[in-house]
């Protein structure tokens, strides 16, 4: 049976760097309800992540992200100086010395990726929907953050992906392979969504169509969201949602601004500014040696 | 900072806003006693400031947590709004 | 005087035929795609219930989330409203209404007269209503009708910390994963809902007598968590899923 919210799992490093020259190495655990990342930064550069599904426990998850990003480098747990857990599993990295909110750690995650221009970032990630307000060194002002519902989050799109029979990555593709674009699905709840949807399949709607006026429905209330907190440019999305051209063209459009094209990839946001928080963090420890 | 605790679902806007800014000037917290559903807590945030916030357990449920405080008819002044002296809650229901 | 209320449910759409005030048929229906037809459907399904024909009925008024669409009629009034009506007429000593249909739950607060002063509502959201305890049923893979005896056998009290249908499903998928025993869980999908209701109602302010009405009422694990809840207990009706439409057919006799 394909499964088709399942996307693919991955890791990196870059063999420009040697770890064993590193001076400052540290490492962010990002433990979210439906993916973790390790992310491994050396000197202030990223050096190297792991992206996977979580599993049924967090810690488990925490451990195999770990090693999965150190694997090839020739690194061993001992060499990381300073580790941040973060997301939803945060207090289950056993490993960790700190954790902190993904809050925080996205907002400086995002400054690495886009720049001290960044001012407003949109995360979508598995199980929530975040709009956090920085400052020109990644410094929180203001955030909202929706784990409530899933509507506007990575598992609603996946209950759609599997509704539809649509692998997840080709969902933002395929919503705009429409004649025109169709008014957005009236219910803002996932489960009556669903139940629209098939409703609209039944009565003859191509499956693209469908894409996407829910697609439109999702962008919608997103956009409202990022209302509440206030938009200042320049805007950003990290998180899964990043890669569904679906939403994020559509919300776009709406607010009339565009997004910061990624320049990594856009998972690694909240594991990344873990790390870099880890970098000051390890520089105060040792200075205070 | 503008904490914005809450959740946005089919229903409409819940959010609980605190301008944790203020909290660091007011050091007081009378706003936490004032709840009678226990809502706000003191936490220290991540950059180690010491400011009021929704406690988790609320965070998800707020619409409910917050429901005594809000009748149908005749909502009289919000007990955690009328505590604060610095203006810092806003609720957006 | 003979009067029928149509009661456009989002899942099932209600008919009940009154004869002054006293309930001589009635049908239910599954909404599908075309409600208008499934209320015709419904609708000559109770004339053949109570043994009357279309011409000897006098008066309709339509109910319910779909009541605009409602055939044969163009009144209608709010589910609050005929809620209210149909629970005061049938149980005099009601002060406070609890209806949890399959998509919307509500807590009606009621005077003496069944006069609403004031309600307040879960909607367009499932975790507040019957579309929750079905897609946590679907998680654990029970039937709907077996989940509330389930329920019951179980003593134990856990938490369940998601507050959307969507997200309660990952968590009780994990919960099985976990080996947890499946009438833990099912009992804890009660709570979760029950306390969602409960909010309602203590927003309103509940007052005894209380009863409770709509299709979820059927479900004894439902009920069982929303007593314990309360604090109190609470009068279930012999069909609790067709006061909308006895209010909206009792509106029609005071045309």
């Amino acid at each position: 049976m394909t499964e088709y919210w399942r996307w693919k799992e991955y890791r990196w490093h870059d063999e420009n760097i040697d770890p064993r020259k590193g001076q400052l190495i540290t490492a962010g655990v990002d433990v979210g309800s439906v993916s973790s990342q390790a992310v491994i930064v050396i000197d202030g550069k990223l050096y190297a992540f792991s992206n996977m599904r979580t599993g049924s426990d967090s810690p488990t998850s925490a451990l195999k992200a770990m090693d999965w990003a150190m694997e090839g480098t020739g690194m061993t747990p001992d060499d990381l100086g300073f580790v941040i857990g973060t997301g939803y599993g945060r207090v289950n990295v056993p490993f960790a010395h700190k954790a902190i909110t993904e809050i925080a750690c996205h907002a400086r995650g995002a400054n690495y990726m886009y720049g001290p221009t960044v001012r407003t970032v949109l995360d979508m990630g598995g199980q929530d929907c975040k709009v956090i307000r920085c400052d020109e060194k990644g410094k929180v002002t203001a955030f909202a953050m929706n784990d409530k519902c899933a509507a506007g989050t990575g598992r609603g799109m996946e209950v759609f992906a599997d509704l539809l029979a649509v692998p997840i990555e080709d969902v933002g593709e395929l919503s705009f392979q429409v004649e025109e674009e169709p008014p957005p699905v009236s219910s803002t709840c996932v489960v009556f969504a669903k139940s629209e949807a098939s409703g609209l399949l039944r009565s003859g709607w191509p499956k693209n169509k469908v894409l996407a006026a829910y697609c439109s429905a999702m962008a919608h209330r997103v956009v409202t969201l990022l209302q509440q907190v206030g938009i200042e440019e320049k805007f950003a999305v990290t998180g899964g949602i990043a890669k569904n051209i679906g939403v994020v063209r559509r919300l776009e459009n709406e607010i009339g601004i565009k997004a910061l094209p990624p320049t990594l990839d856009t998972q690694i946001a909240g594991g990344l500014g873990a790390a870099l928080f880890g970098q000051r963090l390890l520089k105060k420890k040792l200075s205070g040696e | 900072m503008k904490a914005h605790y809450g959740y946005k679902d089919g229903a409409g806007d819940f959010f609980v806003t605190i301008d944790t800014d203020m909290c660091i000037e007011c050091k007081s917290y009378p706003c936490v006693p004032a709840c009678p559903e226990g809502v706000l807590e003191v936490i220290v945030d991540d950059y180690e400031d010491e400011v009021a916030a929704v406690a988790m357990v609320h965070r998800k449920k707020i619409k409910y947590s917050c429901a005594p405080c809000k009748p149908g008819l005749n909502r009289p002044p919000l007990p955690c709004v009328t505590a604060c002296g610095f203006d810092a809650i806003a609720h957006s229901w | 005087m003979i009067t029928a209320g149509i009661d456009m449910g989002a899942k099932n759409i209600k008919v009940v035929i009154l004869d002054g005030g006293r309930m001589i048929g009635k049908a239910l229906v599954r909404a599908g795609f075309n409600t208008q037809e499934s209320a015709e459907e419904a609708f000559a399904a109770a004339l053949a219930d109570a043994g009357i024909t279309k011409e000897e009925v006098e008066g309709v008024v339509a109910t319910g989330a779909g009541r605009t669409n409602a055939p044969y009629t163009d009144r209608d009034i709010t589910d609050v409203g005929s809620d209210a009506k149909a629970v005061i007429r049938l149980y005099p000593s009601a002060r406070t209404v609890i209806d949890v249909g399959a998509e919307e739950g509500r807590a009606i607060r009621c005077n003496a007269e069944g006069k609403v002063i004031d309600f307040a509502l879960n909607e367009k959201c499932a975790a507040g209503a019957g579309a929750f305890t079905e897609a946590m049923s679907r998680a654990l893979e029970v039937e709907i009708e077996d989940l509330g005896p389930m329920s019951l056998t179980s003593k134990t009290t856990i938490p369940m910390n998601a507050q959307c249908a969507v997200f309660a499903e990952s968590e009780v998928v994990s919960l099985v994963h976990n080996k947890t025993p499946k009438q833990d869980i099912a009992r804890a999908v009660h709570d979760a809902i029950a306390s969602r209701i409960v909010s309602l109602a203590r927003k309103v302010g509940f007052e005894p007598d209380i009863v409770l009405i709509g299709g979820v009422a059927r479900n004894v694990g439902f009920v069982d968590s929303l007593e314990r809840a309360l604090e109190h207990k609470v009068i279930i009706p012999e069909d609790p899923e067709f006061f909308g439409a006895y209010g909206a057919a009792l509106a029609a006799a005071e045309a």
